[in-house]
């Protein structure tokens, strides 16, 4: 372990195992610095959250952990992300990332799902991976839909175009169409920021139950999303995490002036 | 009672302001009629002139030197052949530069000329582009003054339409379906043959179809290489009797198209080939109608799925 982390860390972080491991992570987009040194871990199947002001970084965090960077030129990755168990840095330049991204799933901010059937959705990554059986399909698309709490909606209409679903039933068909490769994490970029509160409540509940398959980091504007939803919490500003530790000391008594000024609405 | 007053420089205001909204309302509508009415009277006018001529004979008959049995088969054929060389041409190319300029290729000084000179091709007139096919395809290729030769000069001038609206059928697509395939571990040629292909093919399609309805009526390329004014044989047909069944003969086939045939009859002194010169016109308006009729419900039918 590195000194760094015990400035940044508050509350009893070591009693479960590392999924990740980030290790002096900064990013750059051109010359601007987007990330500055940042330390921190995720937590074996529990959930992470990454909250702070707009334009603070978190969404660039999140989207170092599938390489998502590296769809645009110009962008650079200074440090290391490890991936247990196999202690790989993903961020390195001899790993694939698209063999980073199908170990890593995304659920992004506002529901994308394709202009194909709700059972193309949730099949497309498993037929990216070469899965052409269609017994197979058929139990991977349906564990799918069933682990995001969409199967019995939609089961009588797997064929029918996804855009018929309603917002939140189509961000849960996000959530199955990244659960039905079995990812390792799960990125959630800010998932019930388009929805509406009833549909935000199932996401959350969702997020809940599937903590106990799949580690999970998500980056929230919603403090009370946070509060709710995960174990462990980083408040970034401006780039940095300015602390990171386990939710319920973040929220209730946190180390940092800065943290709690922006946790009691002081700021930001 | 200067809430009273207030209230009537208010209502004056409002009424200034909506006078400019009319004025604006009716240039814009007369602006419109202009351009709907030309077309009217230039489509009614060749009608009036052409309609009585139009019969099964004046397709099914070769030119003539009497007007009265002259037809405009070897013309119709050979549009059709030309298009359809175009086509197999400008497609393939215009869509396969469109996806590399747009997905491959990366953000540097040489793809940038590039994009200039795509976007310039388009306003290159068109008989340059004869000029180059005649040396071109016509001598340095050996293909003659063929159906082949056409269809390929048809082909460059369309080439940047093609390309144009394949870039931006594909740039239509939010970042969003892009960035979820790529999620998913896709690679770039997945992300564009299971994705943005099938989401951009309306756009695609109806740059291409709209390119060869621009193809369908140039006259000067064609001229240029050297079709034919008068010609009273088809090219061999595609289709043969024995294995292969099919033959590619008809490539290499002297021609003429529909606009040449217009201008042929159109140049002669006698009163009755201007009626002829009118039939064909209205067959090629009516061609070219119905491409951008295809373009329009094509669209609408495959943007009926996408939201976006």
């Amino acid at each position: 372990m590195v000194e760094d982390f015990s400035s940044v860390h508050s509350g009893d972080v070591s009693s479960s195992q590392y999924k990740s491991e980030v290790r002096n992570l900064s990013f750059y987009y051109g010359s601007f610095s987007a990330l500055k040194n940042i330390n921190m871990m995720l937590h074996e199947k529990k959930v992470t959250a990454l909250i702070g002001p707009s334009g603070c970084g978190k969404s660039t965090f999140l989207r170092c952990f599938n390489r998502m960077h590296d769809l645009y030129p110009g962008n650079r990755y200074i440090g290391e992300i490890i991936l247990h168990p196999d202690n790989v840095n993903i961020l390195s330049r001899s790993v694939d990332p698209i063999e980073v991204r199908m170990r890593i799933s995304m659920v992004f901010q506002k529901p994308n799902p394709f202009p194909k059937s709700i059972y193309e959705n949730v099949a497309y990554g498993l037929r990216v991976r070469g899965v052409r059986r269609r017994a197979i399909l058929d139990e991977k698309v349906e564990d799918a839909l069933r682990g995001a709490a969409l199967w019995d909606e939609v089961k009588d209409r797997l064929h029918q175009l996804a855009y018929n679903l309603s917002g939140g039933q189509q961000q849960r068909l996000c959530i199955a169409r990244a659960l039905a490769t079995d990812p390792e994490i799960l990125l959630f970029d800010e998932p019930t920021s388009a929805l509406d509160p009833i549909a935000t409540a199932s996401i959350e509940e969702l997020i809940a139950d599937l903590k106990d398959k799949v580690t999970i980091l998500i980056v929230t504007h919603n403090m009370q999303q946070a509060a709710r939803v995960s174990d462990y919490t980083a408040y970034m500003y401006l780039g940095e995490v300015i602390e990171f530790g386990v939710t319920d000391t973040i929220f209730i008594k946190p180390k940092n002036k800065q943290t709690e000024d922006y946790i009691t609405g002081r700021f930001g | 009672m200067s809430d009273v007053r207030n209230l009537r420089e208010i209502r004056a205001i409002i009424a200034r302001h909506k006078l400019g909204d009319l004025i604006f309302l009716v240039t814009g509508l007369l602006v419109l009629m202009i351009a709907v009415l030309t077309f009217i009277a230039l489509f009614s006018h060749m009608l009036i002139d052409g309609l009585p001529r139009l019969s099964w004979d004046f397709f099914t008959s070769f030119p003539s030197r009497r007007p009265g049995s002259a037809g405009i088969l070897s013309a119709w054929v050979g549009t059709t052949l030309v298009m359809i060389v175009t086509a197999a041409a400008a497609v393939p190319l215009g869509v396969g530069a469109g996806i590399y300029l747009e997905e491959y290729a990366s953000k540097n000084i040489l793809t940038e000329i590039i994009e200039i000179n795509v976007t310039n091709l388009a306003g290159v007139p068109s008989i340059i582009y004869g000029l180059l096919a005649l040396s071109l395809f016509v001598h340095q290729l050996g293909f003659g003054q063929s159906i082949l030769s056409a269809g390929l000069a048809l082909a460059l001038l369309i080439l940047p339409i093609v390309i144009v609206a394949t870039r931006e059928a594909i740039r239509a697509i939010p970042v969003t379906i892009r960035e979820g395939a790529y999620a998913l571990g896709a690679t770039k040629w997945q992300t564009v043959s299971d994705h943005l292909l099938p989401y951009s093919a309306a756009g695609i399609l109806t740059g291409i179809i709209i390119g060869l309805a621009r193809a369908i009526g140039e006259t000067a390329p064609v001229i240029t290489i050297g079709a034919l004014t008068f010609i009273a044989f088809l090219p061999p047909s595609p289709f043969k009797e024995e294995f292969p069944y099919i033959s590619f003969e008809w490539l290499m086939a002297p021609f003429t198209v529909m606009p040449i045939q217009m201008f042929n009859w159109v140049s002669r002194p006698e009163e009755a080939f201007q009626v002829n010169a009118a039939a064909a016109g209205l067959v090629l308006v009516i061609m070219t109608l119905t491409m951008n009729a295809l373009a329009i419900y094509l669209r609408y039918r495959m943007r009926k799925n996408l939201k976006w």
